[in-house]
């Protein structure tokens, strides 16, 4: 073996595992709010609002502009590229915005994914050209993590090896360069629920899945202190006739977990999925409650669990905005509670809450 | 990937599991006296002892002869094959002996390293021939553990990629077999201490060498939780002129663990190489006070650290029996403080003053 040539500095490694811890600690976690054009379209369909940018703007300013106790349950927010350099009704940046609050600022670096060839629709995901580049820029601008979603699904021979390794390598060499940018990447390695398979079948390829994301970050020597891991939940496929708990879901995540994950990793942040809002808590809850060792944190990075309710209450009106951030910062203290174990289940939740928001085939 | 085909049942699983963790209950680790023939050549000899089997087994009855003392601090101890089958002078099998103390009872199976061609004097480990079948005869036999040894070696061009990946490999295969026949594998993959290189050298063989070893059991469904792993200290190389602190080499272990090592792992019961007897007590028990989380037992494996001094007072009379005896009983003992972080040094100060030599990991 050659000698090594350190990928980072210690100051470099310092800076990146301290913002890692930031996001994560007490129990805070991030709020998605990343969707691209094409997703913010779905959304914004589904409560008949226009998809422009002033409307997308508009909404990301509400979420935004919520009092600044949203700080003790939010750590980090991921954003869209367009809305990094969009600003409030008074001209003040929105990145200013959540970084005056403690909250650290995150951009999505995916360019979506394109198809492997000779696969049963299996993907990969593009954005490796220039992407030194871009986050330089981007930690200029005032990021200080970055975001890459692979997926993977279940399906007739599949994850097939070549996914699975392929996609490891790509989240490996984003993880990488975002380092050698000072950006903690954020590895997202999701698992789609499709499919009418049972939770062991999930539990299995996830840490199949697992295993080759974090042998393929050694490979490439990402400094795991300064990472931080977004997986599915492990559940059964949204098709599957059996239905599982909390603490059945609880069991097998973690077991996936701390079979596959090493302890160096700080945060682990959980995807949402299309679970419903309610579920999304409720699951951490019981993730956070399982009696297994879990020596990193488990916290959640929610899109769509942590904005429906809110969505719903704007319905694309000004006069709803108290509303829309009440809605926001109900979700955002639930699974800030989740992520210690403590969520109290207050029964009667909004009909927005508990409805599945599964759409077949997720692509953002 | 077609569905999964469990590689064990689930009371196979928990038989394995409970073995492990038995074995590493806190205060406990595992005696190794599993000397070949040709390895106790060496030591008799240096105590001008002659190579017999009679001498053989009168050494071991030395150390197995030791009273219930042991009982809290030895949880395994390992036997090579021809000691499997001796008695004591009363004709008690030494395997019975061990298994009345509430000890469990291991077998070395590997048999012995042989050269990779094309490398620098690389090796694999053989033995994979009859496996299964040795492994059900010694499961009659009173063995639930056994010791597979690999080696890699740290020069200018070694480890090389195809010693890692074969030693892993052929570690993952010992593994999965022995998990078959109700045995719980001990996965060893020893870095030798030879050499000139520096403690950060060692560190980054050492994740390299043990993400692949993590990698090949994933790979060959080895249930991680019904293993232990033995691996070496991070140390630099016995002619690096630099020296290091026991808490350098601590923090230098517990991060490359903490990298590679899965939480699901049950406990790292570590070789000790060619350190004196105080060095890997005092190594240990830093190992055990290092400031980071460490989420699986962290204890000895020993040989010639908890050997030395009973062999040097035996020297093969009889009457010197006894107090040899004492010496094992003495040095499992210290270890077995070690292993909980409790050993207070034979008269150096530890404790707060070692405190202050900690590092930051951001360093490693």
């Amino acid at each position: 073996m050659a000698h090594r040539f350190p990928a980072l500095t210690p100051e470099q490694k310092k800076e990146l595992s301290e913002i890692a811890q930031r996001i994560v600690a007490n129990g805070k976690g991030i709020l998605a709010a990343d969707e691209s054009v094409g997703t913010m379209g779905n959304r914004l369909q589904r409560i008949k609002v226009e998809n422009t940018e002033e409307n997308r703007r508009q909404f990301r300013e509400i979420l935004f502009s919520v009092d600044n106790s949203i700080n003790k349950s939010i750590g980090g927010v991921i954003l869209f590229h367009e809305t990094l350099y969009q600003k409030d009704s008074q001209g003040n940046l929105f990145r200013n915005i959540l970084r005056e609050k403690g909250i650290v600022v995150g951009i999505k670096l995916d360019q979506g994914s394109a198809p492997l060839a000779g696969t049963n629709k299996e993907t990969t995901i593009q954005g490796l050209d220039g992407l030194s580049e871009r986050c330089a820029q981007y930690k200029k601008d005032g990021c200080d993590f970055g975001k890459w979603r692979a997926v993977l699904r279940i399906a007739d021979q599949c994850p097939s090896s070549l996914a699975i390794q392929e996609n490891a390598v790509v989240l490996a060499r984003y993880a990488s360069i975002c380092q050698q940018n000072g950006l903690v990447p954020i590895v997202e390695p999701e698992v789609i629920p499709d499919g009418e398979h049972d939770l062991e079948h999930c539990q299995y390829v996830t840490e199949k899945v697992l295993a080759a994301v974090y042998k393929a970050l050694n490979d490439h020597h990402v400094y795991l202190e300064g990472t931080l891991l977004k997986p599915n939940m492990v559940t059964a496929g949204h098709a599957c006739t059996k239905k599982y708990t909390p603490e059945q879901v609880a069991m097998a995540t973690v077991t996936a977990l701390h079979r596959t994950v090493p302890a160096a990793v700080p945060g682990i942040c959980f995807l949402s999925g299309g679970m419903s809002e309610e579920d999304a808590t409720l699951n951490l809850n019981a993730i956070n409650l399982c009696p297994l060792p879990k020596p990193w944190k488990l916290s959640f990075s929610y899109g769509r669990a942590l904005q429906a309710s809110a969505l719903a209450a704007w319905g694309g009106k000004a006069a709803n905005k108290k509303a829309t951030q009440e809605a926001f910062m109900k979700r955002a203290v639930a699974n800030c509670e989740a992520a210690k174990g403590k969520y109290v289940h207050t029964g009667s939740s909004s009909a927005a809450s508990t409805q599945s928001l599964f759409t077949a085939s997720y692509t953002y | 990937m077609p569905h999964s085909y469990p590689a064990l049942s689930a009371e196979q699983k928990k038989e394995l599991s409970d073995i492990a963790l038995r074995i590493v209950v806190p205060g406990k680790g595992i005696l190794a006296a599993d000397e070949s023939v040709g390895s106790m050549a060496k030591r008799l000899s240096q105590i001008g002892v002659e190579n017999t089997e009679e001498n053989r087994r009168l050494y071991r009855q030395v150390l197995f002869s030791a009273d219930d003392r042991v009982k809290k601090c030895i949880g395994g101890v390992i036997f090579f094959h021809e000691t499997l089958y001796q008695k004591d002078d009363n004709g008690v099998p030494f395997v019975r002996t061990i298994q009345d103390k509430g000890i469990v009872v291991g077998i070395k199976v590997d048999k012995g390293v042989v050269p990779l061609a094309g490398t620098d004097g690389e090796t694999t480990t053989q033995g994979l021939d009859g496996l299964f079948e040795r492994c059900a005869q010694y499961k009659k036999d009173g063995a639930d553990f056994a010791k597979w040894r690999c080696v890699l070696k740290i020069s200018e061009r070694t480890p090389s990629a195809l010693a890692i990946l074969e030693n892993a490999n052929v570690l993952a295969r010992y593994a999965s077999i022995c998990q078959q026949n109700g045995i719980v594998p001990i996965v060893e993959p020893e870095i030798l201490p030879d050499g000139d290189h520096d403690l950060k050298r060692c560190q980054y063989v050492t994740e390299k060498v043990l993400a692949a070893v993590y990698k090949a059991l994933s790979d060959h469904h080895v249930y991680l939780e019904g293993t232990l792993l033995k691996p070496n200290m991070v140390t630099p190389g016995h002619a690096c002129p630099i020296k290091y602190s026991p808490e350098e080499i601590a923090m230098a272990t517990v991060t490359a663990l903490r990298r590679t090592v899965p939480p699901a792992v049950p406990g790292v019961t570590f070789l000790s190489g060619g350190q004196s007897e105080e060095e890997a007590s005092l190594n240990l028990n830093a190992i055990n006070r290092c400031p980071l989380p460490r989420p699986w037992a962290l204890t000895f494996s020993y040989g010639r650290a908890l050997q030395a001094s009973a062999l040097n007072a035996w020297r093969g009379q009889k009457d010197n029996a006894g107090g040899a005896t004492e010496e094992f009983i003495k040095r499992a003992e210290v270890n077995g403080l070690a292993a909980q972080g409790k050993y207070e040094g034979s008269g150096e100060d530890g404790g707060a003053a070692a405190q202050s030599l900690y590092i930051e990991n951001h360093a490693y």
